[in-house]
């Protein structure tokens, strides 16, 4: 029994042996500039790989997808747990987390042939013919495959976890906040805003910080709707342009990489992508141990 | 002079001055408290918009795909279509059953480990730590584990390889939620159990663990229905192939990755395949959803009512 415990530490210790075996070639090749090169050319010969690129990508679609997604989950959050009588809420929650149960792969299928055609004719289309000529950001004909509608799918994928676990945190905090709130005539809006969310604050980041290590991770429906640019094409000029993840070149190349160096290369990528998701796991799961900590003695 | 006059009425209706205020905030309050009260409602809308397109998506483009063939016959020709993704269902049920042969064990083990025996060591506190984190680890990272021990191992892509690598996906889920379930279970139970001379094992697998049967089985269905509609990891390790299983080092196919193909193919008929195989997918995952939710039900019932006994 030691031993099933011990492996699941064990596990870890193999991912991340594998993925550091797994990268040393191409460090050997293009040393500490890996993490900086914009490059990418698996050509054999002219060989070039540099990660800066996709990191870039990871970065601002989980910031799209943060900044749609959080919001929208604290507000379902606080709809369940404080404002709709359980006969509404229980099966809101359960809808939400059938939400979550659908594999990613089917959000992709989704997204590429339903909903990539809302988004572009919906919001991104309006947003480029107002702005577009003055606005940078705007500034490109939307084809629906890009960086943006990765960072929607993406939200749509990660109000589950955070909204699920918001509401648990929420629910953890005791009456006696409420009651004193109430009591002194706040509304139901200054006892959420005032007292509920800053009591909660630290829960509450790890709940959406959680949602961000999922982001970060996610492969299949990044994969699907981001548009595959490869190197420094992949850094994003506007939220229209197409773009590449780290998870999502990584779907994209393997099977087809055969040098040595290529494949190294997307297992370095892969090994970038362990350090990120592992810090933020790491942050968020201290956050929230420290808040469901005070939870069972203060709960009524 | 009329300075002065101004000053004096301000006076006057200083109360007035000042309650009107109060009123005209407190009306300001409501108003906000509304605002926010239909804001949350939008935003549970805005979270239904997509699960109600996506059921009726896959539903209405996947149903026409369905048929005895589809579900049986390997892949036709990729350009003229035709067959089905008989490899697929069944790859996808052989890698899963394999994996949950690995996972399992080893979670229930380490799950009850945790609860029962380690208690606040150090080592205990370590072991759910990197649990939790192991449960964010991103599968695709998990999927270069299986290439690097398994595929190169052996030397090509195979069933084992991807049965290891969902394994690790599954084992952080069985592991929390065996731990958690069997922390439920009263110490009374134990004690009484304990007090007969009844060894700790028996104890543990006679007692404990049965008393918390369907949280346990809550878990493995959680993990099973996660793994089912994993690609990611599959990519690097099974590969995929319009064959049924041809043994344990050659490649296996899969329902998730079958629908990335087919999405990624320029043709009406692949992207119908892919609704089909979606339909398939989603009926697979759901109803182990469904199943987990009767099961949770019935679960707090039991375990409600063993408290009730209790005092």
């Amino acid at each position: 029994m030691i031993g099933a415990a011990g492996y699941t530490l064990f596990m870890l210790v193999l991912v991340a042996a594998s993925v550091i075996e797994g990268s040393m070639p191409i460090f050997s090749f293009e040393g500490i500039g890996f993490f900086f090169g914009t490059d990418w050319n698996p050509v054999e010969g002219r060989e070039a790989y540099g990660a800066l690129p996709y990191v870039v990508g990871t970065l601002v679609s989980s910031a799209i997808a943060m900044a749609i997604g959080v919001p929208i989950s604290l507000g379902i959050a606080v709809f369940i747990s404080e404002i709709s009588p359980p006969r509404f809420g229980t099966p809101i929650g359960f809808i939400i987390e059938i939400l979550a149960a659908i594999p990613s792969i089917i959000y992709g299928l989704w997204a590429l042939f339903v909903f990539r055609f809302w988004i572009v004719d919906f919001i991104e289309r309006p947003l480029y013919e107002a702005f577009g000529g003055t606005i940078p950001l705007f500034a490109r004909t939307p084809f629906g495959l890009d960086i943006f509608t990765a960072g929607i799918v993406l939200a749509i994928m990660i109000i589950p976890i955070i909204s699920s676990i918001s509401r648990e945190i929420l629910k953890a905090i005791p009456n006696s906040q409420r009651e004193a709130a109430y009591s002194l005539g706040a509304t139901r809006w200054e006892t959420v805003w005032k007292v509920l969310f800053p009591y909660a604050k630290a829960g509450l980041l790890g709940a959406a910080i959680l949602g961000l290590g999922r982001a970060v991770g996610e492969t299949m429906l990044v994969t699907m709707v981001i548009g595959n640019a490869v190197g420094a094409n992949a850094i994003p000029d506007t939220l229209f342009s197409p773009s590449q993840t780290l998870s999502s070149i990584i779907a994209n190349e393997f099977n087809e990489a055969v040098t040595v160096f290529h494949s190294s290369a997307l297992i370095a990528l892969g090994a970038v992508l362990f350090i990120l998701t592992m810090g933020i796991n790491v942050g968020a799961r201290l956050l929230v141990s420290r808040m469901v900590k005070v939870t069972p003695g203060a709960k009524e | 002079m009329n300075n002065i006059e101004n000053n004096y009425h301000h006076n006057i209706d200083h109360r007035k001055v000042i309650q009107d205020a109060i009123v005209r905030q407190s009306y300001k309050r409501k108003i906000v408290n509304r605002v926010f009260t239909g804001v949350t409602i939008v935003c549970v809308m805005l979270a239904m918009i997509p699960l109600g397109s996506i059921l009726f998506e896959v539903v209405k483009n996947g149903i026409s795909a369905i048929s005895i063939e589809f579900l049986t016959q390997p892949q036709g020709s990729i350009i003229r279509g035709g067959g089905g993704v008989g490899p697929a269902i069944q790859g996808t049920l052989l890698t899963v059953g394999y994996a949950s042969l690995i996972g399992v064990p080893i979670g229930i083990l380490a799950g009850v480990y945790l609860s029962e025996y380690a208690g606040n060591s150090k080592f205990a506190y370590t072991v759910r730590f990197f649990n939790s984190v192991m449960t964010g680890m991103p599968s695709i990272v998990i999927g270069i584990v299986g290439y690097i021990i398994l595929v190169i191992t052996i030397g090509s892509f195979n069933i084992t390889a991807g049965a290891v690598a969902l394994s690790i996906i599954m084992i952080p889920i069985v592991v929390a939620v065996t731990e958690e379930t069997l922390k439920l279970v009263p110490n009374s139970i134990r004690e009484a159990a304990h007090s007969l001379g009844i060894p700790k094992w028996k104890v543990t697998l006679f007692i404990t663990l049965r008393s918390a049967k369907n949280g346990v089985l809550t878990g493995i269905v959680l993990a099973v229905s996660r793994v089912a509609g994993e690609t990611a990891p599959l990519i690097m390790t099974i590969l995929g192939t319009s064959l049924f299983f041809q043994g344990f080092v050659s490649p296996v196919d899969a329902l998730p990755l079958r629908i990335w193909r087919f999405a990624s193919q320029p043709y009406e008929h692949a992207h119908s395949f892919g609704w089909g195989a979606a339909l398939v997918l989603i009926i697979m995952v759901l109803s182990l959803s469904i199943l987990l939710r009767f099961l949770v039900l019935e679960k707090s019932f039991r375990l409600g009512s063993l408290v009730k006994t209790r005092g």
